[in-house]
């Protein structure tokens, strides 16, 4: 009796993950499949007939394809610059023992979202004019920047914090100068969690709308969210074979991203001190 | 290398003091062991020569210069730290090398010196495994060869053998004292273990709350302690103290519960030295406490508390009154537990503290 239970409630919970599994499963099977699909649907059915027709027609949008470049500079901008600053950053709020640091941080965080959010968009817009700064990249790399670097910060210091103070301090002993420390060592050491927030960001720049719609003013400059937009029609409905197909191309360098970071240094730490 | 001097040291940490007044001197190529228990200020000491925590007050001489305010980098000593601090992300070979990368050296010059040093610390054949595929034996060598490759003034350990296992221990125990003997490196050496101190250094300083009790060698340490800290510091198992008082006229010592133990030829130098009914402490060491057949002017009764049989020598515990003492004998037929024993109190062998632990005699 207690074996056929058993069974059963197993039986049960399988039914109920897969459901859970198809649940979330299904938008993803959608962009893979639709996009090849000559029917607009969405439903999730086998393309038929299947045609490559669709990509043709996104590939000769230009406007659409210089905007994936456009997200690739802005993602690609603020990443980099939020990762070394957040990085240089933490190390020094971690290690210099600023008072009231949690406080600090926390009440950034809760501001930055002000920032990057919808509340702030006006006079940042002001901001950005009186800096000259509409309609370039380096505005909206210098506001996501400003946003998102509260949360890197933190995200990275808990990483520096895992760090045993001893390899910086043999460092210095051997006659490491503080930049070489940082350098050879601690940026080493660091580089699971620089990845993290690497990444991190490269995604919340990636799917952003707001930011770049209301600062970028010239279409050679919008980047791939905004200009999904146009491949809707004078209606406001979304031409589903070919936001699809956009859609996918859209998600591809993430995904790249994600998987050559993952086997190029593996989200991992290595471990060497035991304590 | 060179002399290491620190003058009038002090560190607070708050209003915790670290280290207190601490005026020290080691010698060119001495091997000089900082011993004491768990937050004695040891560490402390250590880290302000390396320059890793600056100094409240005093000043700190490495050779003929002041290092007192200058940074580590400038300082040109080598530390090996207790986790040794084997950057993970570098192979042994640039960990050992990068001391010499941070000082620009030519990239053929430094693995010259580096395959110099892991061949005298036989390494050599580990240099291109990350610090992860080595033994703690092998990680403890590349940290020594790490600090070894740049010929620094002096050599700072902060308790390198703590993380091997008792075996490794010994033998890492005896490289480094052969390895330090044959550079000559002046060698400051932290760690709570006496039996490494007493084995490896030239001198021995014990620390107790952030002071320096005493200096001295291993020998002068073991033999006569200043204070009773020293004595029940030093030695495995420690120094005996037994609480007396001190009868003039009879020239005995009274133990509380009401035995006594004659002076003998001590008597003379006791009258001097302590009032007549003033309490004492009576240090022996275990290994000059033997059993005797039956009473006598300096045997005490004792009953057996533990029998501990080590090999070479027997571990016994007794206890007389509420006092439990520790004796050191090689006898083939140990006495069993509960036994009624009488144990021989060497006079000519013994100390005599204070109440307040201060050696008297």
């Amino acid at each position: 009796m207690s074996a056929f239970r058993m069974i059963l409630s197993r039986l049960a919970f399988s039914i109920f993950t897969t459901l859970c599994g198809a649940f979330f499963a299904l938008p993803m099977l959608w962009l893979l499949l639709a996009p090849f699909n000559a029917r607009g649907t969405l439903a999730v059915e086998i393309p038929r007939p299947f045609t490559l027709e669709n990509f043709e027609r996104v590939f000769a949008n230009t406007f659409a394809m210089r905007a994936l470049l456009n997200s690739l500079i802005l993602a690609g901008g603020t990443m980099i610059t939020v990762t070394l600053v957040a990085t240089l950053a933490a190390y020094a709020l971690s290690r210099a023992e600023v008072p009231y640091y949690d406080l600090l941080t926390y009440g950034l965080i809760l501001f930055s979202s002000v920032v990057t959010g919808t509340a702030a968009m006006v006079p940042i817009f002001l901001l950005a004019n009186a800096l000259g700064l509409v309609d370039t990249y380096l505005g909206v790399i210098m506001v996501f920047t400003g946003g998102l670097l509260p949360t890197a910060i933190f995200i990275l210091r808990d990483f520096v914090e895992g760090l045993p103070r001893s390899y910086e301090e043999s460092a210095m002993v051997s006659g490491a100068s503080p930049w070489q420390m940082v350098r050879d060592v601690v940026m080493p050491l660091l580089r699971p969690g620089m990845m993290v927030v690497g990444i991190w960001t490269f995604v919340q720049v990636w799917g952003a709308f707001l930011v770049p719609f209301v600062l970028l003013r010239t279409p050679e400059r919008m980047p791939a969210a905004i200009a999904i937009y146009s491949f809707y029609t004078e209606a406001g409905t979304p031409i589903l074979t070919l936001t699809s197909a956009y859609a996918l191309l859209y998600a591809i360098p993430v995904l790249a991203l994600y998987l050559f970071v993952n086997a190029r240094y593996g989200f991992r730490f290595f471990g060497g001190i035991k304590r | 290398m060179a002399r290491i001097r620190l003058e009038e040291l002090r560190k607070t940490f708050g209003p915790v003091v670290a280290v207190d007044d601490l005026t020290l001197s080691i010698e060119d190529g001495e091997f000089f062991a900082l011993l004491g228990p768990s937050g004695c200020g040891k560490t402390t000491t250590l880290r302000l020569v390396a320059g890793l925590e600056r100094p409240t007050h005093g000043r700190i001489f490495i050779g003929e210069r002041e290092v007192t305010d200058l940074p580590p980098q400038a300082r040109d000593v080598a530390m090996v730290f207790q986790d040794y601090a084997l950057y993970p992300h570098m192979t042994v070979m640039e960990n050992i090398g990068y001391p010499l990368r941070v000082r620009r050296y030519p990239r053929a010059e430094i693995e010259r010196r580096v395959r110099e040093v892991a061949e005298v610390l036989q390494i050599a054949d580990l240099l291109d495994r990350r610090p992860g595929q080595l033994s703690g034996g092998q990680q403890q060598r590349a940290a020594v060869a790490r600090a070894l490759v740049y010929q620094p003034q002096a050599f700072l350990f902060d308790e390198p053998l703590s993380n091997l296992d008792a075996k490794l221990r010994l033998e890492a125990r005896s490289f480094l004292k052969h390895l330090q003997k044959s550079l000559g490196i002046t060698t400051i050496y932290v760690t709570h273990d006496q039996a490494e101190a007493m084995a490896l250094a030239d001198r021995i300083g014990v620390m107790d709350r952030g002071r320096l009790l005493q200096v001295g060698t291993p020998l002068e340490i073991y033999r006569r302690p200043r204070n009773t800290f020293v004595a029940t510091f030093i030695g495995s198992p420690p120094m005996n103290l037994i609480r007396c008082r001190f009868h003039s006229a009879e020239a005995v010592l009274a133990l509380e519960d009401g035995q006594a133990i004659a002076l003998g030829e001590r008597g003379e130098a006791l009258r001097r030295a302590f009032r007549d009914g003033e309490p004492l402490w009576l240090g022996v060491r275990p290994e000059h406490l033997s059993l005797a057949e039956g009473p006598g002017p300096t045997h005490l009764s004792a009953r057996v508390y533990a029998v501990e049989p080590l090999g070479v020598e027997t571990l016994v515990t007794v206890q007389i009154n509420n006092e439990r003492i520790a004796l050191r004998l090689s006898m083939d037929e140990p006495p069993v537990l509960r036994e009624q024993v009488w144990v021989r109190v060497p006079m000519e062998r013994a100390l005599f503290f204070r109440e307040n632990g201060e050696l008297a005699l």
